[in-house]
């Protein structure tokens, strides 16, 4: 098992140096994020304009593979339509799943590709996908805490 | 390597964890191509070829429904669960085989006496005293007894070395106090609890006494009359034996006086739609057709785990403790939480480096099998003020080879992430 597929240097990077970790100001949207297996949290808030994401930002503290996969969702989300942005977590669910044909996919996905490498390690697919999920619950604010279950 | 020490030597002559090792199948395999060094025995034991051949054994020639036929299969299983019985009632030293009642495991246990003794007896006002350390499994039951009668909750607080004190203990019992439940050994830290001289303050303000004794069972001696005890739990999987099994030892006075918990077959003396009669002890207790094969591999593990001198192997498991404990607090930017003197078998560690779960998964690819996580103690994770943990965990099968595993794995942890 070859562990640099997992920890690739862009994760290592961003899992210590998390971009977009502050909230913008100001947002209109906020979403909360747990993953009962390891006990991890993260706030992410992001500001819309029309269906346009303005801006986004996360805290929180979690593993390398959260904390990076997060920061990386803020990078590629920033500047998106919703659509666009709930496609993009499709694509990525695909990719860190293993899913059938999703191989075909990772170049449309940019730098999100590095986390390709989750789909041998299962036990970890919930760390890579927390943030997603916290921003689905974001975009739909209904005040409820998105869980990785 | 680093040379056995005298302790060690000594042990060595009583007990010898290679011999032991060799009865274990599951160990002898190879993890992503490195041999298996298995430090999570706290999250469940392997098990030994005589209890797997136990269980394979049930199902091979006995294969039949317990207290119910008249034909052969079925008095040999019965005679079976029952002989399984006597073993765990001589294991923990209980005066009669009535008081040992099998459940699926600790878990239900602790539900049983919270759905039948104090969902039963407990009264708005009346107080349930627990400690900060516990596992869920002994949290939650309270909680939910507690919402269904109006008692309340009092925990007692741990000190930064995870310690639960007498005093600490003490200053929580009032006229109030009407069952006291705490864990013999801390899940998270390896805290063993001062639970005989808890039981005795508990007993003098006339509370009951239940003892969570999962993590306790493979490591500490355990004699519940010693211990003076009112209730005793534990998992079958956590002392060499099977899953879905486990132990609720009561003391005969209070199993008497309580309701059963489930209903259903073998339960029963009698049912009409009038009026059903409940069976004897412990069979009130142990609705349905119970987890026979389990149970009956549950008196093999103890059958094999007593064979050794447990008190050897208990001071081997302390050596390691020593020599793992030495080993990683000479690792830079390791942190031990749960330092209390005199703790079993578990090191619960931080690293400034590494997310708790990222040092599973890389020590993982090096064949070292350690738990990550909350430990299903979010309390505990609270008082240190961390969402999770990294725990190695011994048994009988550990060797200083697995620490040395242990050590060259964070090494590696450290290589990527320093």
């Amino acid at each position: 098992m070859d562990l640099r597929e997992l920890y690739q240097e862009v994760i290592l990077d961003h899992g210590k140096n998390p971009r977009n970790h502050r909230f913008p100001d100001p947002h209109n949207r906020e979403g909360k994020g747990y993953n009962p297996l390891c006990g991890d949290r993260i706030t992410l808030r992001l500001r819309l304009a029309g269906d346009r994401i303005e801006d986004v930002g996360f805290v929180g503290q979690g593993c390398a593979i959260s904390q990076a996969s997060a920061s990386t969702m803020t990078e590629a989300i920033k500047g998106k339509t919703i659509e666009e942005a709930e496609a993009l977590f499709a694509k990525f669910h695909a990719m860190v799943m293993g899913e059938e044909g999703a191989d075909d996919d990772f170049g449309s996905l940019g730098k999100l590709a590095v986390f390709a490498g989750v789909r041998e390690f299962p036990m970890r697919v919930k760390c890579a996908t927390l943030g997603w999920h916290t921003m689905n619950s974001a975009l739909e604010d209904d005040g409820s805490e998105a869980t990785t279950e | 390597m680093t040379a056995p020490s005298a302790a060690t030597e000594v042990s060595a002559t009583r007990f010898d964890p290679r011999k032991a090792r060799a009865d274990f199948p599951a160990i002898h395999q190879e993890v992503h191509g490195r041999p298996l060094a298995y430090l999570d025995s706290a999250a469940s034991t392997l098990k030994p070829q005589v209890v797997i051949n136990e269980v394979a054994d049930v199902y091979s020639r006995d294969s039949a429904n317990i207290h119910r036929a008249v034909h052969l299969l079925s008095q040999r299983a019965t005679a079976r669960y029952e002989e399984a019985r006597e073993k765990v009632r001589s294991f923990l030293n209980a005066e009669r085989k009535s008081e040992v009642i099998f459940t699926r495991g600790t878990t239900e246990s602790v539900n049983l006496v919270a759905q039948s003794w104090a969902r039963t007896f407990l009264h708005q006002g009346d107080e349930v005293v627990l400690t900060e350390l516990e596992h869920h499994s002994n949290i939650v039951p309270w909680q939910i007894v507690c919402e269904q009668t109006g008692a309340e909750l009092v925990v007692v607080p741990m000190t930064d070395r995870g310690e639960v004190t007498v005093d600490a203990f003490a200053e929580c019992l009032t006229p109030r106090t009407r069952i006291a439940a705490m864990a013999h050994v801390s899940n998270a830290l390896g805290t063993v609890l001062p639970v005989e001289e808890m039981t005795r303050l508990a007993h003098e303000r006339g509370a009951v006494v239940l003892l969570d004794g999962a993590q306790a069972v493979a490591h500490v001696p355990v004699d519940v009359q010693a211990l003076d005890c009112d209730f005793y739990a534990f998992s079958g999987h956590k002392l060499y034996g099977p899953t879905g099994v486990g132990v609720l030892y009561g003391r005969e006075r209070l199993l008497e006086g309580m309701p059963p918990y489930q209903g259903g077959g073998d339960m029963i003396l009698s049912v009409t739609f009038a009026e059903t009669l409940y069976n004897d002890l412990p069979y009130k207790f142990e609705a349905g057709t119970p987890n026979i094969a389990g149970a009956i591999g549950l008196g093999a593990a103890i059958d094999y785990f007593t064979s050794f001198d447990v008190d050897a192997v208990h001071a081997h498991e302390h050596e390691l403790l020593k020599r793992a404990t030495r080993a990683l607090e000479s690792v830079d930017g390791l942190q031990i939480l749960g330092t209390a003197p005199g703790k079993v078998a578990a090191i619960s560690f931080l690293m400034d480096q590494a997310h708790p779960h990222d040092i599973g998964t890389i020590v993982d690819a090096e064949g070292v099998a350690i738990r990550t996580g909350h430990h299903c103690a979010q309390p505990v994770m609270e008082h240190f003020d961390v969402a999770a943990t990294a725990r190695a965990s011994f048994g009988i099968y550990n060797t200083q080879d697995d620490i040395d595993a242990l050590v060259g794995a964070i090494a590696r942890v450290k290589e990527l992430f320093g």
